[in-house]
């Protein structure tokens, strides 16, 4: 194994170590008080270890605005983000229009407000689907071993031997781009790094006498891959993919920025900012916001990775 | 440890086959009508289409048509493109990828000559505000997206200050912004990656050891922990260069760049297929070969791998 930091193999042992402690609550739990008991909890624990990584609070903090942003779009923006102006194309920022106007008379602020919800669909969206398929390929290909393990395994080098972007860029061609297929052709690439954890993981896990005993007692390979191994494989499968958000925000902005991601009029970042490379020399504020937004979006989740990963894993303490 | 190369060989060739034929059928299913695609506007019949499709053999079965094309990649012979007729694919590929080449080689050098030094100085000096300071820019480099760095960098010293052209490959002045911006990302990447390194190794016993009996601060550093810190990073090095198209597809679209990635977008936008199956198939070859050899090196250096 790699001496690589930030392996998230090497998360695995504290994290399984506290999740098995959750599973069986043991001895003389009712004599404590209960500070004792809220230290014990392994969940209020991590908690109190995330809230230590100030960055990671602001972090989380800036991603519920975020979604307050999104969900009420409508209500908070202060135009409609796909009316046209002409009269005010690319206005500078005033007080009627805070971050201006863009190409086409647009209010940009409210372009911003609606493509948080871009964001945020494809960011969480994407790496939901590649969370699934990953986790469920690595815990068959680690359970089963074999021929199965073997031909999960070829599949998942395949898949990450692929350049990532020149990938999606035509997978993207080839089915259309929309929001809907941006979600899902990312999701469908980047679950490989998932699998391959999971994996790893579960390799260890199974030969566990947890395992052993379920199995003694005629629990079935599905009941054993679902309740018992995935569960226990979940920790670096979260730190991984809490740290993957940001990078998959960014990648649906470049889809977009270059034409093959979400499509015009909806307001996407990624769209503003293709939209304003145009007038770099006249109009260069359409450039900027949307640039900022991505950036700070990027920053905060990446913020709250690194706090997970501290709470999960102390021993990678940054 | 024969048995162990043999066998990484083999996985890696299966690899290679898998990612060829991906490649194929994605390219097989891509929509539109490469014929047509061909004329662009000229008003042509259908039977004309039809003597074009039967030229490129575009009428064959699924199987016949990945055949004649893998049997000649095997042997370097990418065909010739459609968009630009005449042009051998693989003359285009290597004349972009040269260009290619030299952005990332300058960005890696000066990457590598910044980064690793300041991973190592925050590690050493790990809680001061240098370490906060450079890890607090290594995490933005890494927030921000590359290409609009490129961009802001076109408003101030292209538009703005007039010092720099704004794209192009013409005089040694176009270089400079895309080879910032490229470094950006990458020196922010490599000085987190190297600090962690550094920080796993000052806590080793051979460490304490080297200082116990005595060695400068300095010298410790020096010898015993700069080498084995390097290890990791230079792994993550080989495996970037692998993936060197990936970050430079948006990078050359900014700034107008005659390379591989520009040369990958403008055939997928004008569906010149067979230079993007060429492209996509070389780089993905190129990254299965590097991960092989990382993988031996490791097993040369660790003997533990060999047995699983």
């Amino acid at each position: 194994m790699s001496t690589t930091p930030g392996n998230p193999t090497q998360a695995t042992a504290i994290v399984t170590a506290g999740s098995d402690a959750a599973r069986n609550p043991t001895m003389g739990t009712t004599s404590l008080d209960a500070e004792a008991r809220a230290q014990r909890d392994p969940r209020a624990q991590i908690w109190r270890r995330f809230r230590q990584y100030k960055p990671a609070v602001f972090g989380l903090g800036f991603i519920v605005l975020l979604v307050v942003l999104a969900v009420f779009a409508p209500l908070i923006t202060p135009y409609n983000p796909e009316a046209i102006e002409t009269s005010l194309r690319g206005d500078a920022p005033s007080e009627a229009h805070w971050l201006g106007n863009d190409d086409i008379g647009r209010d940009i602020l409210s372009r911003i407000i609606y493509g948080t919800r871009i964001a945020l669909v494809v960011g969480l969206g994407a790496t939901t689907i590649a969370v699934t398929i990953g986790v469920l390929v690595g815990a068959t290909a680690g359970y089963f071993g074999g021929k199965v393990d073997f031909v999960l395994s070829r599949l998942i080098d395949t898949l990450m031997a692929f350049p990532l972007l020149a990938l999606l860029l035509t997978l993207s061609t080839v089915f259309g781009p929309s929001l809907r297929n941006v979600v899902i052709v990312i999701g469908c690439t980047v679950w490989a790094s998932y699998a391959r954890v999971v994996r790893a993981e579960v390799l260890s896990l199974r030969e566990r006498d947890f395992i052993l005993a379920a199995r003694a007692v005629g629990t079935t390979d599905r009941a054993i891959i679902v309740r018992h191994l995935i569960p226990n494989a979940l920790g670096p499968v979260i730190i991984l993919a809490s740290l993957a958000v940001g990078g998959i925000i960014i990648l649906e902005s470049a889809l977009s920025f270059l034409g093959l991601g979400v499509q015009r009029p909806t307001a996407s970042w990624g769209t503003m900012l293709s939209d304003g490379r145009d007038y770099l020399r006249n109009y260069p504020h359409i450039a900027i916001a949307p640039g900022i937004a991505i950036a700070l979006t990027v920053l905060a989740f990446n913020l709250v990775g690194d706090g997970l990963r501290d709470a999960l894993d102390p021993r990678q303490k940054t | 440890m024969g048995s162990y190369i043999t066998k990484r060989l083999l996985q890696g060739v299966l690899v290679l086959f898998l990612v060829s034929l991906l490649t194929f059928f994605v390219m097989y299913f891509m929509p539109g009508d490469p014929a047509r695609n061909m004329v662009g506007q000229g008003r042509v019949t259908e039977v004309q289409l039809e003597a074009i499709r039967n030229k490129w053999g575009l009428n064959d079965p699924w199987y016949t048509r990945y055949w004649e094309w893998i049997s000649n990649v095997v042997t370097g012979d990418f065909g010739t493109s459609m968009s630009r007729p005449g042009m051998a694919i693989s003359e285009m590929i290597v004349d972009a990828a040269k260009m290619t080449l030299r952005l990332n080689a300058l960005s890696f050098v000066i990457s590598l000559a910044i980064a690793v030094p300041v991973g190592i100085l925050a590690a050493v000096k790990r809680y001061s505000i240098f370490d906060y300071v450079s890890m607090l820019s290594s995490t933005l480099g890494i927030a921000i997206p590359n290409y609009w760095i490129g961009l802001m960098g076109i408003v101030i010293f292209s538009v703005n200050l007039g010092w720099l052209p704004p794209y192009g490959s013409d005089s040694w002045k176009g270089y400079i912004l895309p080879v910032i911006v490229l470094s950006i990302e990458e020196m922010a990447a490599l000085a987190r990656l190297t600090r962690g390194a550094t920080i796993e190794v000052l806590g080793q016993d051979y460490v304490t050891t080297a200082r116990a009996k005595g060695l400068s601060q300095r010298i410790v550093v020096i010898r015993h922990v700069v080498r084995n810190a390097l290890l990791p990073v230079i792994t993550l090095l080989g495996y970037r260069m692998a993936f060197i198209l990936s970050g430079t597809i948006v990078i050359e679209s900014v700034f107008a760049w005659p390379g591989l990635g520009r040369l990958f977008y403008q055939s997928i936008t004008s569906q010149d297929l067979q230079v993007v199956q060429a492209i996509v198939l070389l780089l993905t070859a190129l990254v299965v070969v590097m991960n092989i050899l990382t993988d031996l090196t490791y097993a040369v250096i660790d003997p533990r791998v060999r047995v699983r």
